[in-house]
């Protein structure tokens, strides 16, 4: 499995373009909120964690489709499955690999857009503390919804359909967990939901990924 | 759909599937594999049910495919090791990306990797698709070597192969 994250490393670096755009999406998607709201600081420090979560969100989608789409087309997804490796540790290393050039890369960069909105100062950190669960979440159930529309012929069209409304749980505890009296009770939901989706998804997705593959 | 087949392969035995395009060979090498699932009937290794779980069987399997699942990004070498690069004559081409290489080299680079496997059933779909003479002659040493080890080869092809004493299936 080490191997298999260390190759899909290697490739994202060599074709850094779909991470980078997905950085780039987020920055973008953000800023355009300050354009259309209009840059009063009351309202937009209000939004802020909102907006950040939601677009950490939709940033995260973007790179999903080539999760194991390049896989399914060269072949390499048989030689995978008959490596001897269980289908769920193909999907858990596709969605650590995922996190780690999409998840992780976006939390490092989401403090530029909460002050860029205005986010209060000490509301930083807990954003930064509910996006680590939340990144995670994404690239687990992600994973889940990419396998599952492999093959399809529409799979860029139906893949935001059946991810976008696993991820509502989530969105609502993380991005109520910054500027709320009580944030303690939000993460522990978010964790909760981690917790949930760390066993099930990659056991779906590997179900998914042999159902593609026949 | 296939019907009625049945073949029992010995270590050291050679398969070879012939049949028009479309006949069902790939399907047959799948289901070999344990990809795609039977029908009905059996498949048995040392007499046991050998799909009963999978990873076991797949560890068991070296599979090329139609496809050969190389990286165009990605160095001949950081594929498979040199030392299965050079069974099949690719040792020069250990640093280059393989979106230079040809696509009978793009071949011999999957063969590599089946010789580096070290699994005992090797399933192969039209293996020496793109090759020249001289590489099908080599792919026919690399068979014979595994086959005196005892394993076991599983081959659909077109192209004449130097193996007098293969089975045939005709499909």
């Amino acid at each position: 499995m080490r191997a298999l994250i260390a190759q899909d490393l290697k490739l994202s670096l060599r074709q850094g373009a779909d991470s980078a755009a997905a950085l780039v999406f987020f920055i973008i998607a953000g800023s355009l909120f300050a354009f259309a709201v209009g840059p009063a600081p009351g309202l937009l420090a209000r939004l802020a964690a909102g907006v950040v979560w939601v677009c950490a969100l939709l940033a995260a989608l973007l790179p999903l489709d080539r999760v194991f789409a390049p896989d399914f087309e060269d072949g390499t997804l048989d030689v995978l499955l008959l490596s001897g490796l269980p289908a769920y540790e193909i999907a858990f290393a596709k969605a650590l690999t995922h996190w780690l050039t999409t998840g992780l890369p976006l939390l490092l960069i989401a403090p530029v857009l909460a002050v860029m909105l205005r986010l209060p100062g000490g509301q930083i950190n807990a954003l930064l503390a509910s996006l680590v669960p939340g990144t995670m979440i994404f690239s687990l159930l992600g994973t889940f919804s990419a396998a599952v529309t492999l093959g399809a012929r529409r799979a860029s069209v139906l893949m935001p359909v059946i991810t976008l409304p696993l991820m509502i749980p989530a969105l609502i505890f993380g991005a109520s967990v910054a500027g709320s009296a009580h944030p303690a009770a939000a993460f522990y939901m978010l964790g909760a939901i981690l917790a949930a989706a760390l066993p099930l998804a990659p056991l779906g997705a590997g179900l998914a990924l042999r159902a593609a593959s026949e | 759909m296939l019907n009625g087949i049945s073949f029992a392969l010995n270590p050291g035995g050679f398969l070879l599937l012939r049949g028009a395009n479309g006949a069902g060979k790939s399907t047959l090498l799948r289901t070999l594999a344990g990809l795609t699932p039977l029908a009905g009937g059996a498949l048995l290794w040392d007499g046991a049910p050998a799909l009963a779980d999978f990873c076991t069987h797949a560890a068991r399997v070296a599979w090329l495919g139609h496809l050969d699942a190389v990286k165009p990004a990605l160095r001949a070498a950081e594929h498979v090791p040199v030392a299965a690069l050079a069974r099949v004559g690719l040792e020069k081409f250990a640093d280059l990306p393989v979106r230079l290489l040809s696509a009978g080299q793009k071949r011999r680079l999957a063969l590599a990797r089946v010789t580096a496997s070290g699994r005992v059933l090797w399933l192969l779909d039209e293996p020496t698709t793109g090759l020249d003479a001289a590489s099908v002659a080599r792919f026919a040493e690399i068979c014979a070597a595994h086959r005196a080890g005892g394993g076991m080869i599983v081959a659909s092809t077109h192209t004449p192969l130097d193996a007098p004493d293969a089975q045939e299936l005709a499909l």
